[in-house]
């Protein structure tokens, strides 16, 4: 059994009066997959802003609670950005940065003071073949990333995340704006970097959490209704109401 | 019997038509007539201003209380004065601009902040002048002259720099400034790796807008230093740098104040000389900005 990777702790978050989480408390284990779902607003989203400090950015969040990384409250860590570079983050629209495609995947290194052309070179084409991207725009890397199709942007965003190793990938609905050809080709790619790193999928779309999840943890409404291993989620769940779900009844 | 064609207009549709094409031609109509006032007054500035203007005229000095020569003097003070002006306002307008778009939070000192700029805009040019004498001359005991008046100036500009900035920041898309920071980037990172080089366009327009303005006003440096006459060095280096900074200096939009008054002797065409001068002057500037603008657009990243 692999070690625990991160753990939300009686997570409690309020944007002013309102709870968008509700005292959640799961955890994940390395080099696994797990599948948050929920009906929109329930607070998926919110739950990843957590986890790289990111909610932080929105003023009038208010946190109670923990979410640990390897056994350290993320609020504990001094250089929030070191923090940032650890998890890599995918959002449902696809982000294309302004910048040639070189660059859109050479911005996080370069950031980190990573100037070196050959490092980069290798960098750059590691990432977008782990996106299965590399093919398609080998010959024109130059080509500004805003004008890539929409699934060509969002593996572009895929092989951003990926420029920094991160430990845990994070990705938000990432299928919803793209076609489902791309959304097969990352669905393989998930399941090949599952052994690198430990993947968090929040989706609504429940067969893509049956497809490729060790793990399901169910979130309405803000609250944790129920979270164990996939299957015994979709064949047995213990609250009638994950079962509903699940089964698309609702959602 | 033929079925009516579906898609041939109802009395409705074909009245809504015709409304719709009276409302275009209307405002059309209103729009053209702008420029009619706008080509009289340059056209009749120019006719009048034509037999005075010469290369003399422009490197002249002025002469006889304005009567007679050139206005070299003004011209440099106006140049020097703007220059002087730009300097203070841009780099504070511009990061002021980059704080309140960038890091302010939704709070009541942020509030604060936005009501001051929005009330500097509004004030008349006549209380900024008297604000430079009260603050930089009476109070902090500056001399009456090149640098107080463009420190006045810089504060009369200043809400014009900062909304420009931000106006430019802010059309900078959301979504990539939080791409970045989920990459680990910092606001200021990401700021100097995205949004700034892709609204200095922007900025730039405002920046020449604000030479514009600071070369046309003349309230705020009337009781600033700005005068009548001075000799200036008829040869050398300090002809192309004739005032210092606690001199006193002339300046064009003062100099057209004063000769617009009766001047014995003066010829009309010099009168309208100079106003030609600024005019064409502040039209060069304005048309600068525009084509950086028109540049920039075709370069659109997104």
């Amino acid at each position: 059994m692999h070690p625990t990777h991160l753990e939300f702790r009686n997570l409690t978050v309020r944007y002013g009066p309102k709870k968008a989480l509700d005292d959640i408390s799961f955890s994940v284990p390395k080099h696994s997959v797990i599948g948050i779902v929920g009906p929109a607003n329930s607070g998926k989203s919110t739950l990843l802003k957590t986890i790289n400090r990111t909610l932080e950015f929105i003023d009038i969040a208010r946190t109670e609670g923990e979410v640990l990384v390897d056994s350290v409250n993320v609020k504990e860590i001094d250089n929030v950005y070191s923090l940032r570079r650890r998890i890599g983050m995918v959002f449902p629209l696809p982000v294309g940065l302004p910048m040639s495609i070189y660059d859109n995947v050479a911005y996080a290194p370069r950031r980190m003071g990573i100037h070196d052309k050959k490092h980069l070179d290798e960098l750059v084409e590691t990432c977008l073949r782990d996106s299965v991207l590399w093919d398609e725009v080998k010959d024109r890397l130059d080509l500004l990333g805003t004008k890539l199709s929409g699934g060509q942007q969002q593996r572009l965003t895929l092989a951003r995340a990926l420029s920094l190793e991160p430990e845990i990938l994070c990705l938000d609905e990432f299928s919803i704006a793209i076609d489902p050809v791309t959304t097969m080709k990352i669905e393989e790619v998930l399941m090949r970097l599952k052994e690198r790193m430990t993947i968090i999928l929040v989706t609504n779309l429940t067969q893509q959490a049956r497809r490729m999840a060790d793990a399901v943890a169910f979130i309405n409404a803000s609250e944790l209704i129920e979270w164990g291993p996939t299957g015994q989620l979709f064949t047995a769940p213990k609250k009638e109401i994950t079962g509903r779900y699940l089964n698309g009844d609702f959602g | 019997m033929t079925e009516a064609n579906p898609f041939s207009p109802s009395a409705h549709e074909l009245s809504k038509e015709s409304r719709a094409r009276l409302a275009q031609f209307g405002t059309l109509t209103v729009s053209i007539f702008l420029l009619i006032p706008v080509a009289l007054i340059l056209g009749m500035i120019a006719y009048k201003a034509w037999p005075a203007l010469s290369w003399a005229y422009l490197t002249g000095d002025v002469t006889r209380s304005g009567a007679a020569g050139g206005i070299w003097g003004p011209l440099m003070g106006t140049f020097y004065l703007t220059l002087l002006c730009l300097a203070i306002v841009a780099p504070i307008g511009v990061l002021a601009g980059i704080y309140i778009n960038e890091y302010a939070p939704d709070n009541q000192l942020t509030r604060t902040i936005m009501v001051a700029v929005t009330s500097l805009a509004g004030v008349p040019s006549i209380v900024h002048a008297l604000f430079g004498l009260g603050a930089f001359v009476a109070a902090m005991g500056m001399h009456k002259g090149l640098l107080a008046a463009a420190m006045t100036l810089s504060v009369m500009t200043l809400p014009v720099i900062i909304t420009s900035t931000r106006e430019a920041l802010s059309s900078v898309p959301k979504n990539f400034r939080e791409a970045c920071w989920n990459l680990g980037a910092s606001r200021w990172q990401t700021i100097r790796t995205i949004v700034l080089p892709n609204s200095f366009g922007g900025i730039l327009t405002g920046v020449i807008l604000v030479i514009a303005r600071a070369a046309g006003e003349t309230a705020p440096i009337m009781f600033m230093g700005a005068v009548m006459w001075l000799r200036i060095a008829p040869s050398g280096p300090e002809r192309l740098a004739p005032y210092g900074l606690n001199d006193e200096f002339m300046a064009m939009s003062n100099h057209l104040n004063l000769i617009s008054k009766d001047i014995p002797g003066m010829p009309e065409q010099m009168k309208f000389g100079s106003a030609f001068v600024l005019l064409a002057l502040i039209l060069f500037i304005n048309g600068i900005a525009s084509l950086v603008r028109l540049r920039l657009r075709r370069r659109k990243r997104w």
